[in-house]
């Protein structure tokens, strides 16, 4: 049982013109065995709440904590992070030319457990989860991400969620790029893991067409850089009726 | 026809597509070093280069007080001998085309000529070491190899050791040959070394031509490659990396005077360092007879550390309109921060993330370096210079 904590999380983005705010004091706790969806308009901020914890170089964290476990992660290296049991699937994941997806794979792989999985059970372990996500062998020989499509990126950020096994999950816009079967492939891939491991979800959306497939415990609607509104499922229904104007104008209001 | 160009710059470089005064092909050319001024620094093709570290090799006044030694591990098939200066054979596949190749070809004492004889297939690659003329003394070379009609084969080309060295290498490729080289320039960090190479390439024949340099403190490469007849295919690879305070120049001239021929240029090279400087300049000229070429030329550059340099000048000249296609692209970058970023996010360490990164910069062309042994001494060295800056 692990629970990641975010607490009164304040965040920027620094850019040439110096350094911009965007998330506003966010508040999330999530327990492992929970599924949180956390949904918002274009530009609110859901993306840089992810690479905030993630530690991606260019958001600074002005101030808040974020802890797994009551450690600070804040305070841990981008690697370190991932080692300690958080994973981020992006919404664009990176190209890496040149760095084959097994060798790339199997070096995360190691890092992630303390020691070189054994060669025999790794190949067929990745094989096998290759194939639960409809993705053909071949891709194991190509660069990481290098020329593949939108859902295939996809698929491959759901394949490294299988095989590094964390405890907290951020799943950024896994559905954006997603044809409606690859969706459900992709759900697949998801629920089984969530079913099989004790993990808590971060499930980062801005449509609720993911939510017919993965279902979340609690639901969240982000804009202006906060949580502005917690529920359960009736609130994704309510987003799908009426959109998010009403929590735009209500984050506006916080705002002022 | 089609004609392609991208011109990145995305730090620390000054990548501009230079139209010349003159054309390319117009430059001078001669074996004797009178016929060649005396460069100051500001010439066109001396521009980039520190003059003062060339040691006199440009103003005639680094005289030859020491020899390259030269050992040769040939394949059973190919043939090495030492040849004086009067060989008839010397200079066929082109002119100095600089003072200090002029210098060169003025000053050798004996050739090193390597040949694979017609229709004949070697066995295994032919390595010439050759091993500079030790720290404080000058030396001048020239090595010529023939390839033969049909014949096919890969040579090595080692430069390793300290001094001051000047010279030529000629490919002389028959009608159909297939060769392949690598020329390594490995030196120790001392070592100043000027070469020119000129690569000629007969009626269908296919070159590869790989260029490696990773040590020295003054290097400059120019291969030079021209066409006798059409049909012919040329792959120019090179692979560089500058430390702290060297100097690495590769300066390209691929001239299609003849119809149906190809050309293809990939260089690639990582900076690191205080004062690392690399320069790389592409010249491609498609003469009017020259129709249906094809050509391609890519230079990339990765600047690791602060303080480190890359120039980046491609040029193409036109001449026809009935060309199968022509490019070129150029981009200096920084590490990609994204690209480590997202090896990182995947629990891998920071060091690591930056091998595999630099790794995968190199892999295409260590790709297609199939000389296993070779590929296998680059990927070490590649690692070494790593470790280095403790990437
Ligand atoms: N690297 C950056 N440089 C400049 N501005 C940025 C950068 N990253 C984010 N922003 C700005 O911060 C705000 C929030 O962006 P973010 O990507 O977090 O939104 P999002 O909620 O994920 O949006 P989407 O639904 O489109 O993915 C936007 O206004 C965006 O333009
Ligand atoms: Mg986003």
């Amino acid at each position: 049982m692990a629970t990641l904590e975010i607490k009164d999380l304040h965040a920027g983005v620094v850019t040439d013109e110096g350094s911009k705010e965007i998330l506003k004091g966010v508040n999330l706790t999530i327990r492992s065995g929970e599924t949180h969806a956390i949904m918002g308009p274009n530009g609110s901020g859901k993306s840089t709440l992810s690479y905030a914890i993630a530690g991606h170089p260019k958001y600074e964290v002005t101030s808040g904590e974020v802890l797994l476990d009551g450690e600070n992660v804040l305070d841990m290296g981008v690697d370190e992070r991932a080692r300690a049991g958080l994973f981020l699937a992006m919404q664009y994941p990176v190209e890496v030319p040149g760095v084959s997806m097994s060798n790339f794979l199997r070096s995360a792989a190691t890092a992630v457990r303390g020691e070189a999985p054994k060669l025999r059970h790794w190949v067929k372990e990745v094989k096998d989860e290759m194939a639960k996500l409809d993705i053909s062998a071949e891709f194991a020989e190509r660069s990481v991400n290098e020329g593949f499509s939108g859902g295939e990126k996809k698929r491959h950020e759901i394949l490294q969620l299988a095989l590094l096994r964390p405890k907290f999950a951020i799943l950024d816009e896994t559905d954006s790029g997603l044809d409606v079967d690859a969706l459900r492939v992709v759900s697949e891939g998801v629920n089984e893991y969530t079913a099989n491991n004790d993990v808590g979800v971060m499930l980062i959306t801005h449509y609720t067409r993911i939510l017919k497939h993965i279902h979340p415990d609690y639901v969240h609607v982000f804009a202006g850089g906060r949580i502005v509104e917690s529920g359960g499922k009736e609130l994704a229904d309510d987003l799908e009726e009426n959109g998010y104007v009403a929590y735009i104008e209500k984050a506006d209001a916080a705002a002022v | 026809m089609t004609v392609t160009e991208e011109n990145t710059a995305n730090t620390a470089s000054a990548a501009e597509a230079v139209v010349p005064a003159t054309s390319r092909g117009e430059r001078f050319s001669s074996y004797d070093v009178e016929a060649f001024e005396v460069p100051g620094g500001r010439e066109e093709n001396w521009r980039f280069t520190p003059m003062k570290r060339l040691r006199g090799l440009h103003d005639g006044s680094a005289a030859a007080t020491g020899e390259v030694k030269v050992d040769a591990e040939a394949a059973p098939e190919v043939r090495v001998e030492t040849v004086g200066r009067d060989d008839a054979r010397l200079g066929e596949a082109g002119t100095p085309s600089d003072r200090v190749a002029a210098q060169a070809y003025s000053a050798f004492t004996g050739a090193t000529l390597v040949t694979v004889p017609k229709e004949t297939k070697a066995s295994k690659p032919t390595v010439v070491r050759i091993t500079g003329p030790g720290e404080g003394r000058t030396a001048f070379g020239h090595v010529q190899v023939r390839a033969e009609r049909f014949a096919e084969a890969a040579i090595v080309l080692d430069h390793v050791g300290s001094g001051t060295y000047a010279d030529n290498v000629e490919f002389v490729i028959g009608d159909g040959a297939q060769l392949t080289v690598v020329s390594v320039q490995d030196w120790a960090d001392d070592a100043v070394h000027v070469s020119e190479q000129h690569l000629r390439l007969g009626r269908d024949a296919t070159l590869k031509h790989i260029v490696v340099t990773l040590g020295g403190d003054l290097v400059r490469v120019s291969p030079t490659a021209t066409f006798a007849g059409p049909g012919g295919d040329v792959d120019m690879l090179g692979l560089y990396f500058a430390d702290t305070g060297q100097h690495q120049e590769h300066r390209l001239f691929v001239d299609h005077e003849a119809p149906h021929c190809k050309s293809n240029v990939l260089y690639k090279g990582a900076l690191q360092g205080d004062g690392a400087h690399a320069v790389w300049i592409g010249d491609v000229l498609i003469r009017a007879a020259a129709e249906g070429t094809e050509t391609f030329e890519l230079n990339r550059n990765l600047v690791l550390t602060e303080g480190a340099r890359a120039d980046s000048v491609p040029n193409l000249e036109i001449e026809t309109g009935e060309i199968e296609g022509a490019g070129h692209a150029s981009a200096t970058g920084r590490f990609d921060d994204e690209q480590l970023f997202y090896l990182q996010s995947r629990g891998i360490a920071e060091e690591q993330a930056r091998r595999l990164v630099v790794r995968g910069f190199f892999h295409e062309i260590l790709m297609r370096i199939d000389i296993p042994e070779v590929r296998e001494r680059l990927e070490n060295a590649i690692e070494a210079e790593l470790q280095a800056i403790g990437a």
